[in-house]
């Protein structure tokens, strides 16, 4: 299996850390119920099919990446860095 | 008081097989660069142009996002525009020269340095270290924490060792 990284191209998988699920991206306000704190840091999806998850390029460049892939055919459909996304570091 | 003296990892040592040559270098001052956001240009006009990703050039090394290594002089005041660390005695520099330089890389780095031109550098795993990797001339510059700088020369003897053998067969 190989990641794209944005920054430093296709690479191998052992270079990768694997974090989880994109929630971990959406974090509910200070002020938010505790039924939405529980989602994210709990309750999440499984599906056969398009998933989005956080990978972090370890031995690489030290970029956090969001991978879009395929968890039935391991298709790596897109990834991106998350640093990239709008508003990321504001 | 005594006269105190910076000795690198490995005393500079160097080990041929089968033409091929592995030789600790000493860089001498090596400075990180972290741009801060949106400073790049900034930086740029004091220091020269900042490395592209997976490039070096004139002792400016990519190491990552908006990060370079400053390698061999000492780094003007940045103050404001990044965040710049000492690293000097945190790496061990390794020169690998010869004919069998890209089949000792090949066992150890999953990438395909056969095609890796002067000028390129890559953040990439030496088996499972840290590295920087620099494409010169007619070697490879391969930087590895001090820490791993006798893990880092085993393991590059031993590739080298293996391929001269077979070479010899
Ligand atoms: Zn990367």
């Amino acid at each position: 299996m190989r990641l794209i990284c944005p920054l430093c191209g296709p690479r191998d998988r052992r270079e990768f850390y694997y974090s989880g699920s994109e929630d971990y991206l959406n974090r509910p306000t200070p002020d938010a119920p505790a039924e939405a704190w529980d989602d994210m840091l709990h309750l999440r999806d499984n599906p056969a099919g398009v998933t989005r998850d956080l990978w972090y390029h370890e031995t690489g460049c030290g970029s956090w990446l969001l991978v879009t892939r395929s968890t039935t055919t391991h298709e790596i459909l897109a990834t991106e860095r998350v640093a990239d996304r709008k508003g990321a570091g504001a | 008081m005594p006269e105190l003296i910076a000795k690198t990892a490995l005393s500079g040592q160097s080990t041929t097989h089968a033409g091929t040559t592995l030789a600790e270098v000493n860089l001498g001052q090596i400075t990180s660069i972290a741009c801060f956001p949106g400073q790049m240009a900034a930086v740029s006009a004091v220091l020269g142009p900042f490395p592209a990703p997976n490039t070096h050039a004139d002792g400016l090394c990519w190491t990552g996002p908006d990060q370079a290594f400053l390698i061999g002089r000492a780094a003007p005041d940045l103050t404001g525009l990044a965040a710049t660390t000492d690293q000097t005695g945190g790496w061990a520099a390794l020169r690998l020269t010869g004919p069998l330089a890209v089949d000792v890389l090949a066992r150890l780095v999953p990438l395909d340095l056969r095609h890796m031109t002067e000028g390129q550098a890559a953040r990439a795993p030496l088996g499972h270290m840290q590295m920087v990797l620099m494409r010169e001339a007619d070697s490879f510059l391969i930087l590895v924490f001090r820490s791993m700088a006798r893990t880092a020369w085993h393991e590059l003897e031993e590739a080298m060792q293996m391929l001269a053998a077979r070479k010899a067969l």
